[in-house]
């Protein structure tokens, strides 16, 4: 067990599956140097770079899943993604299907995602709702190092098409690309919590598609992932100061979401609060009211999304993504 | 406030003046010293803080950006990417909105929505994207729209080399040669994509590939910007004409990396970082339980980068100085340009001043 930021561990977690298995490959945009570690551990025949050619790296990553490799293909930001998603909307996500269960894409999409450094509407979206809807597609977000290698583990072993998003606050690396963190002109809100922690070696797999209880409740659940997780545990500890006693439920997986746990929290609190980075329709928060209702009709719930595109102005932004200040202010009429 | 669009009447001036002027390389120059104080300042601001985000400045393309913004005038269009000031700059947009835009306040270009990546400016037809490529089947529509409801404009579209391995602005190349739109095509090759060699990552040769589309296609030094204005203008005149489409392939450097504290630069830079970086990587290869061959290759693959890094970042190539040999008193052009963009300066801090 040793401590890691966040990307060290996912990268702990990639270097473990290459050693494992030869047919684990990387490619994608600058590689070679984001990832030099891995270049210097496996050479240039598995860590390869890319041209700026997403539609044909992505789609070649489906046809490599399904000629044996298992690769693993970075796209900077999930923003660029959008380049080459018929490769995973049309081709990876319907090979299980088409084959009728007899052909899979076994295939990891490792991306970037999420704001609050002011990048812009962009380069700063979550996307993972979008992604999420469709079927055949596995999305996961992690919110702390030791779920982010865990889940990695998941996500090379699963036998399917898997978005693996690593959020920009709560990744160094990243953060110092695309934020210039170096700057000592610049203050971000970085949860502590989730940029570094203790992580196994070799990691622990985390399994996909389940839910996690941070914070037991008896008065509301907030229900979220990634970054949010943690703008929800410090919404609890101020909740808790006023006598209010709230849950927190770290989701991990967009698709195929825990909708069993997500059911069995409403129904113990009655309330639920999704606080969702992504947009607020046709996305992960509508999902979330689907689950909570399940059991208990009555259930009251609210949301918090990102509502708009998002704003260049450093204020402008912290005021529209997700924080805390919002999460207080949509718990307070559930509780009414 | 919305932007209005050019009328007609005004086209058909612009067509006399631009038979008739003359430019002169002090125009030129005055217009890259422009460009380059603007992002003098841009790069200060942001080393402050109060620019956010990445910030990809566009010095060492000036002779490629002035070369061809000469030949445009109202109702021409730009597609622009990420590195979208210094046309905006050339092409006269206000640099006191272009500043607030940047330190994202609500008078700027684009209300502070944009920032710096993402510049719109509907009155000079400016519209940028940050995602590599784009600009290229934007131009072509814009084109499109020149055919339909503006004809004789041009539209133009700035792109980095590697963009031109993105699949949408091959297809733009085709689009624009079987459409024979009015459109330019200008690659601005400073040899990298962010930490990669561009030419490791490109098949063939980029101007027989424009060709092979039907395109007239040529290759530039972009930092003798008349070298630039010489082709700019044959090419922007065959679109007027309605004779289709160009690609032009100008070659430039990269002087400040990627981007603002380029973390490629700062290992060339900083001796301790190269040092750190390598054991790291040492430490890496030593542990791997991979075949010898595949490390050696890897740990190759990086010192080769490395090496390039510092090699280029010695062969300057930079337009300014190039122009300033042939002029009589470029310091004073300089200065007229330092004086524009310091007004502009002061005069948007101070709004920022007064809002916060
Ligand atoms: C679709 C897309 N993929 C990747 C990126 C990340 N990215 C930003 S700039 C850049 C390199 C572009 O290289 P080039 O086209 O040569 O332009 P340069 O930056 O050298 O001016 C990359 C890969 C992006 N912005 N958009
Ligand atoms: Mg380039």
């Amino acid at each position: 067990m040793s401590t890691l930021r966040f990307s060290q561990a996912v990268d702990l977690a990639v270097r473990h599956a290459m050693d494992e298995d030869d047919g684990v490959v990387v490619f994608g945009e600058d590689v070679p140097m984001i990832r030099r570690e891995l270049l210097a551990r496996f050479g240039p025949a598995r860590v390869r770079p890319t041209p700026i050619s997403e539609s044909a790296f992505l789609g070649a990553a489906v046809g490599a899943s399904l000629g044996g490799l298992r690769p693993i293909v970075e796209v900077q930001l999930v923003d660029f993604l959008t380049v080459g998603l018929s490769a995973l909307v049309n081709e990876a996500a319907k090979v299980d299907t088409f084959s009728g269960g007899r052909w899979q894409a076994p295939m990891v999409v490792r991306a970037t995602c999420g704001g609050g450094y002011g990048d812009g509407g962009q380069h700063e979206q979550a996307l993972w709702g979008m992604l999420g809807g469709i079927p055949g597609l596995t999305v996961v977000v992690p919110s702390n190092p030791a779920d982010a290698a865990g889940l990695m583990l998941s996500a090379i072993a699963h036998d399917g098409p898997v978005v693996f998003l690593e959020h920009k606050l709560l990744s160094d690396m990243w953060l110092e690309w695309m934020g210039g963190s170096r700057r000592k002109s610049v203050d971000f809100d970085l949860p502590a919590s989730g940029i570094e922690g203790a992580v196994d070696d070799p990691p622990v797999p985390v399994p996909i598609g389940r839910a996690t209880v941070l914070r037991e409740g008896r008065d509301i659940a907030l229900i979220s992932l990634g970054v949010g997780v943690h703008r929800c545990l410090q919404a609890a500890q101020l909740l808790a100061n006023d006598g209010v006693d709230a849950a927190v439920m770290d989701l991990r997986t967009v698709a195929p979401l825990d909708r069993t746990a997500i059911t069995e929290m409403a129904e113990s609190t009655g309330r639920v609060l999704a606080v969702d980075e992504d947009y607020t329709a046709g996305g992960l928060s509508g999902e979330i009211a689907v689950a909570a209702c399940a059991g208990r009709p009555s259930v009251r719930f609210g949301r918090v999304t990102t509502e708009s595109t998002i704003p260049y102005a450093r204020d402008r932004e912290e005021a529209g993504l997700p924080n805390v200040g919002r999460i207080l202010d949509a718990v307070k009429p559930l509780l009414e | 406030m919305r932007g209005r669009l050019p009328d007609e009447p005004r086209f058909v001036l612009y067509d006399l003046v631009m038979s008739r002027r003359s430019t002169t390389l002090e125009d030129l120059y005055l217009q890259m010293a422009r460009m380059r104080a603007f992002e003098e300042a841009a790069a200060e601001l942001w080393a402050d803080g109060l620019i956010s985000g990445e910030l990809h400045l566009g010095i060492g393309e000036e002779g490629i950006v002035a070369g061809i913004l000469d030949h445009l005038a109202d109702g021409d269009a730009m597609a622009l990417d990420h590195r979208g000031t210094p046309p905006l700059v050339g092409r006269g947009a206000n640099l006191e909105s272009l500043f607030l835009e940047l330190l994202g306040h609500p008078d700027g270009l684009g209300g502070g929505n944009g920032g710096h990546m993402h510049l719109f400016d509907r009155t000079l037809l400016a519209a940028s994207s940050g995602i590599v490529g784009a600009s290229a089947p934007t131009a072509c529509g814009f084109a499109f729209s020149h055919q339909q409801l503006r004809p004789g404009r041009v539209a133009v579209a700035f792109l980095g080399e590697s963009a031109v391995n993105q699949g949408m602005v091959m297809e733009a190349l085709n689009l624009a040669a079987v459409w024979k739109l009015p459109v330019v095509f200008v690659v601005k090759d400073n040899g990298w994509a962010i930490s990669t060699r561009s030419s490791r990552m490109t098949g063939g040769d980029l101007v027989r590939r424009a060709a092979s589309f039907g395109l007239t296609a040529r290759k530039v030094d972009g930092s003798d910007v008349m070298e630039v204005w010489e082709e700019a203008r044959r090419m922007t005149a065959r679109a007027r004409a309605g004779k289709g489409p160009s690609y032009l392939h100008a070659t430039c450097h990269r002087p400040r990396g990627h981007f603002e504290d380029d973390p490629l630069l700062r290992r060339v830079e900083e001796p301790r970082a190269l040092a750190d970086d390598f054991r790291q990587v040492m430490k890496a290869a030593r542990r791997a339980q991979q075949p010898i061959r595949s490390r050696v290759a890897g740990l190759a693959a990086i010192g080769r980068t490395i090496a390039t890094v510092t090699v280029t970042r010695r062969r300057t190539k930079d337009p300014l100085s190039h122009a300033a040999r042939r002029l009589d008193d470029p310091k004073a052009l300089d200065r007229k340009a330092a004086e524009e963009v310091k007004g502009a300066v002061v005069a948007a801090l101070a709004r920022v001043g007064t809002r916060r």
